[in-house]
């Protein structure tokens, strides 16, 4: 063997990882930058796996965003609430427990409001059908309404009910968003469980060709975005897209829509109820959308006038809601100075 | 000695000899990073960087010292060890006193450090017998053909993502399809002349 070459090679090879090893330690004592400590008890809670599903360029990004205050705790999808509960604990912030989310369907067309295009007799599988001209159904953003989503469920929350479509079990349902990733025309999605209100409906035709084809698909007129007190929807090719974060599901674009396109969880709403402060201003009648306000004067019912005789700051100018019209969006309680209308949980209906 | 002129030189590694599209080398940054235009512009600008702090600091190694003790057979060890460790070292002085140049290529910097496009720079400036200022030009043109190809193919693969694309060839086999057209396409280039 030749023993200086493996000498030599050996001295050249360890003198160079001996240098560099000195220079990147005198490197690290003088370059060192001080990282804020969250930040890196925040990086140490994280998982780690980099995918990026919270928005910001992997675990340090995220760390850093979340160090210094501008991300949300709970946008780590791998770490889940445990994660988002402990980066609760460093930041000394409330994390809400992050309820799962629940799948709903966001399309109404079922046999009785979208037609068939054409008889399909092929394997009973929305996959197979949808390839297939984009599926029987006429409205070929829709439903396929063979039951692929009620296949999938791990936990059989999904049937498909009497009118073709599927019905989602929403207390079972746990959120896994597998229907959702597994249907092949995107009508399913994935809401906040508290969240009530959102559009059903997928078509991004307009008009006529919706009318057409399904008898509560979206028509793209426009109507909702008008009326939605806080700006919460816009429209984007064709279909208003709802902004969470501004939504107080009011329930005002599911009451003015023409076409029913929108649906409320709620099971009951609230009405509202004016008591004795009011001082007839008449800013909440110029609010109310649904015309559900009118001056007391203007009612000529019994219990009005019977009322009237009671001790008030004008008397015969207060007003009264009519409880049929009435919504319970609230708009009137956020204008009205005395505040003097009340929401009323109404139990009988 | 070779006596190819700069400009052949920096066009070779630029068109003909792509490494990217020729070569097929460097193939993991290529379709881990093109996926949109800023980060591929990011991961450029760090390629250029590192293949010609490599490119010199490896040719200066080889003739100084490996060629003088006849140790050509650790090329690859000292090349790897001494590009990452001075890379590890300027990441650290840029994060310290130039933060903005830090932040525009920080993480892709230790990505692309022992990646195999800035190691092939290095040997091929020795194979192909260059001096110093033609290992730079050729360093230069391999960055420069890298960032066009992955600039140009960010641009496709952003187009690629809203795509129709049947599910069993959505992300990486339709980015390799794509992939081999843009190298077919660059075979042209193959006919101007060549490096060997």
């Amino acid at each position: 063997m030749d023993w200086p070459l493996v000498i030599k090679s050996l001295l050249t090879l360890g003198g160079l990882g001996l240098l560099l090893g000195i220079i990147l330690l005198l490197a690290a004592l003088k370059l060192t930058v001080r990282v804020d400590e969250k930040e890196i008890a925040v990086r140490a809670v994280l998982p780690g796996a980099n995918c990026g599903a919270c928005g910001y360029p992997g675990c340090d990004g995220y760390a850093r965003a979340v160090a210094s205050g501008k991300a949300p705790l709970n946008s780590c999808t791998v770490g889940g609430p445990d994660v988002a509960r402990r980066l609760g604990a460093i930041m000394g912030k409330e994390v809400s427990a992050g309820e799962p989310p629940v799948a709903v369907l966001i399309c109404r067309g079922g046999r009785a409001e979208a037609g068939q295009r054409f008889q399909y007799q092929g394997a009973k599988d929305c996959r197979q059908a949808a390839l297939l001209l984009g599926g029987p159904k006429a409205c070929i953003y829709g439903c396929v309404g063979l039951g692929h989503c009620a296949s999938v469920c791990p936990v059989q929350a999904i049937t498909i009910g009497a009118n073709g479509l599927p019905v989602i079990d929403e207390k079972r349902c746990i959120g896994c968003g597998l229907c959702v990733k597994e249907c092949p025309k995107g009508t399913l999605r994935l809401i906040p469980r508290k969240k009530l209100v959102y559009l059903a409906c997928v078509s991004h035709d307009r008009g006529k060709a919706v009318k057409d084809v399904c008898s509560v698909g979206c028509i793209a007129c426009g109507l909702c975005v008008k009326v939605c007190p806080v700006g919460a929807l816009q429209m984007e090719h064709n279909l208003p897209v709802m902004d969470f974060e501004k939504c107080i599901d009011c329930g005002i674009c599911v009451h003015k829509c023409p076409t029913k396109s929108f649906l409320d969880r709620a099971q009951r709403r609230p009405k509202a109820v004016i008591n004795d402060r009011c001082n007839g201003c008449g800013e909440c009648v110029k609010v109310c959308l649904f015309k559900a306000i009118v001056s007391e004067s203007e009612s000529a019912t019994p219990l009005a006038q019977s009322k009237s005789a009671g001790p008030r700051a004008q008397p015969g100018k207060q007003h009264k809601v009519i409880p049929d019209r009435c919504i319970g969006c609230g708009q009137c309680g956020k204008v009205c100075a005395p505040e003097a209308i009340d929401l009323v949980s109404t139990d009988s209906g | 000695m070779n006596h190819f002129s700069p400009a052949k030189i920096f066009l070779a590694a630029f068109l003909v000899n792509n490494i990217l599209l020729m070569r097929f080398i460097g193939l993991c940054p290529f379709f881990g990073v093109s996926t949109a235009l800023d980060t591929s512009v990011g991961m450029s600008a760090a390629v250029l960087f590192v293949m010609l702090l490599a490119a010199w600091v490896s040719w200066v190694l080889y003739h100084t010292l490996l060629l003088p003790l006849g140790l050509v057979f650790l090329r690859t060890a000292v090349f790897i060890l001494v590009i990452a460790g001075l890379v590890q070292f300027v990441e650290m002085f840029l994060k310290k006193y130039v933060r903005a140049l830090y932040s525009a290529m920080g993480i892709y910097l230790p990505l692309i450090t022992t990646n195999c496009a800035i190691l092939a720079v290095t040997f091929l400036n020795i194979d192909y017998q260059f001096n110093l200022l033609q290992a730079t030009i050729f360093a230069v043109g391999t960055a420069a053909g890298f960032a066009l190809v992955i600039i140009l193919f960010a641009a496709i693969r952003e187009r690629l993502a809203d795509a129709p694309i049947s599910p069993s060839f959505r992300g990486y086999p339709i980015a390799f399809v794509g992939a081999a057209l843009v190298a077919l396409a660059f075979l042209g280039f193959t006919a101007l002349f060549g490096i060997s």
